[in-house]
């Protein structure tokens, strides 16, 4: 077990009180796994991404544990995580392609960042060149400055840093929303290539685009309001979800040989509700179709099947 | 009815304008009253300039953009007015379409103010409602709020909304739904349906080949400025001829296929030659379908 959550509850503070953004989150992580979060803006999957590494200063820890490798991540304590930061815990953040520092080099950058952890540039470096050839950029990148790298380059520059110490658990936030079809798909890949030849042993991939985590992930996670609504393989979660909000997304998805007028897509009425106040019982009620009287209270979890497991009364028969 | 003939746009770009970069080639489309005509491609491909083009916001260089058989670009500012009486845009942030100072209903007001002074605040205030409604808004849940209240897919829709009240023939409609939900993105996707039954012309920029196979009758797909295929959106998609086309249809991420079950390997693209020389010509592999020929 590579990663081990239990009922994390992130809330944001602001002026009129917290936002609940996570509340109550649990689920692991098997070693060697890809799992993909998906959901709606707002949903909290950024939020649980970035509470595994470092919450920002808006974001309050009120409770839960990450337990990665057996050993209990510091995950409220800004310091303390420092030591688990990008050798055991790394991420690729949402808007990579602006993570780098425009005023150095891409290899002088290197050499400071591996500095402030007290690593040998001149030791990595080998290494380093290596996995840029794997992600086919050549080691002249290093004597480039950002604004010199297309768009795709820096993203896979971003890549192989996040993942040059080995961390045992990588985020994957939102990687491939700002790159076309071509560019994702490469991306994507390499992810999965970097699983596989052991960079990194797990991985969380935060996304809204479900067609795309399902052509890489294990398994997928779908949340909302907050909470996850239903966890199962990739092959199950789209082939025969259970949660009707599940449903709903996939309904909602344009496929290459759909078309306007023969079969109309349905969007999801309504809109999530706020999390300042999170209603009581199923957060989806209120958009839900099959929607009654029992869906007031908390809905059970129910595990349909082994690894498939569904927050919402309907699916307890 | 609105018409691109031979289109090229070069930019200055470097140092005190040094270089030029040639972003449009010798782009030739036609949109009819009625129609949704998806233009894709990767970035740098052209397919915004092409948009920014039709909309006036940056000039052509060379060939011309016609409106009902008339030259569109505008001399001076009532011919430029006039101009967008007719063609609209809405585009891909709406976020930053808006001023978050004041409130999102601002734009509504300002079509008043610089196209129709002359209507009564009340008479107004119905026609905002009835295009509200046009567009699938309650406008008791948008009117008055600031855009910060609002969702991306109810901004966007009311984009749509400002334009409609200026009766317009054409709309351009530049990757107005990438920024949206799953959930809201499908509402402006069938709106634009709806538009196209009425009557309007859509230009649609994408680089999802999904939405684009969805929503429009014909497509043009574009790499390096130019035209590589363009035809009947059921043909193209279905009979790719071009390397690209297929590359890129392959590279698409769905539900019923993973990349992994597919034994192609991408093809072998020319590389970005020489933008100055005119493209490979269009020749017609069937009826209404035109592939970009390969040395």
């Amino acid at each position: 077990m590579a990663l081990e959550v239990e009922g994390l509850k992130v809330h944001y503070r602001t002026v009129k009180g917290d936002v609940r953004a996570l509340d109550g989150v649990s689920f692991s992580l098997e070693d060697g796994e890809i799992v993909g979060l998906a959901g709606e803006s707002g949903c909290g999957k950024t939020t649980l991404g970035k509470s595994l590494i470092r919450l920002d200063g808006r974001m309050r820890h009120m409770g839960g544990t990450a337990v990665l490798d057996g050993t209990e991540l510091p995950i409220g304590d800004d310091r303390a995580m420092n030591a688990h930061r990008w050798k055991e815990v790394s991420i690729i953040p949402q808007y990579s392609m602006s993570a780098l520092n425009p005023t150095r080099k891409i290899g002088k950058m290197t050499a400071e960042l591996l500095r402030s952890r007290g690593k040998s540039y001149r030791e990595l470096k080998d290494e380093l060149v290596r996995r840029l050839e794997l992600v086919g950029l050549s080691e002249k990148v290093l004597d480039n400055y950002p604004i010199e790298l297309s768009g795709g380059m820096k993203q896979r520059v971003v890549m192989v840093l996040s993942t040059l110490l080995d961390p045992s658990l990588l985020i994957a936030d939102e990687v491939t929303s700002a790159l076309d079809v071509t560019n994702q798909k490469a991306v994507a890949e390499t992810l999965v290539r970097f699983r596989d030849m052991g960079f990194v042993k797990s991985m969380i991939v935060v996304t809204h685009d479900l067609s795309l985590v399902y052509q890489i992930a294990d398994t997928i996670m779908v949340m909302y309001a907050g909470q996850i609504v239903e966890k199962a393989s990739a092959e199950t979660i789209i082939k025969s979800p259970k949660h009707p909000y599940t449903k709903a997304l996939i309904g909602a998805l344009p496929e290459v040989g759909l078309e306007y007028g023969d079969e109309r897509l349905k969007s999801i009425p309504g809109k999530p509700p706020h999390l300042l106040n999170p209603p009581t019982g199923c957060r989806f009620r209120d958009r839900c179709p099959l929607a009654s009287e029992e869906c007031e209270t908390e809905p059970p979890k129910v595990a349909v099947e082994a690894g498939h497991e569904v927050s919402c009364w309907k699916a307890v028969d | 009815m609105l018409e691109l003939r031979n289109v090229w746009k070069s930019y200055r770009v470097g140092a005190l304008g040094s270089k030029r970069l040639t972003a449009v080639r010798d782009v030739s489309i036609d949109i009819a009253p009625g129609e949704v005509l998806s233009v894709v491609g990767e970035s740098g491909s052209g397919k915004t300039t092409i948009g920014k083009m039709v909309l006036q916001l940056t000039s052509v260089t060379r060939g011309s953009i016609l409106l009902d058989g008339a030259d569109v670009t505008a001399r001076g500012h009532a011919q430029r007015k006039a101009y967008y009486r007719k063609v609209q845009g809405v585009f891909q942030d709406p976020f930053s379409s808006y001023n978050p100072i004041f409130k999102a209903d601002r734009i509504f007001e300002t079509v008043r103010e610089s196209y129709f002074p002359e209507v009564k605040r009340a008479a107004w205030n119905a026609r905002v409602e009835e295009v509200l409604q046009g567009v699938r808004l309650d406008p008791g849940s948008v009117l008055n709020k600031y855009p910060h209240q609002l969702s991306g897919g109810q901004l966007q829709r009311m984009l749509i909304a400002r334009a409609l009240l200026l009766d317009i023939q054409v709309l351009v409609a530049d990757e107005i739904i990438s920024m949206l939900d799953a959930s809201t993105r499908i509402d402006v996707l069938n709106l634009l349906g709806e538009l196209k039954e009425r009557g309007l012309g859509v230009l649609f920029i994408t680089h999802d080949l999904s939405l684009a196979n969805y929503i429009s009758e014909r497509v043009v797909i574009m790499r390096h400025g130019a035209v590589v295929e363009t035809g009947l959106t059921g043909k193209v998609f279905t009979d790719p001829q071009h390397p690209y086309s297929r590359n890129l249809l392959a590279s698409v991420p769905q539900l019923h296929r993973k990349w992994s079950d597919s034994e192609t390997e991408p093809e072998e693209l020319e590389p970005d030659g020489d933008r100055e020389v005119p493209p490979p010509p269009l020749t017609e592999v069937t009826e209404h379908h035109w592939v970009a020929a390969r040395s």
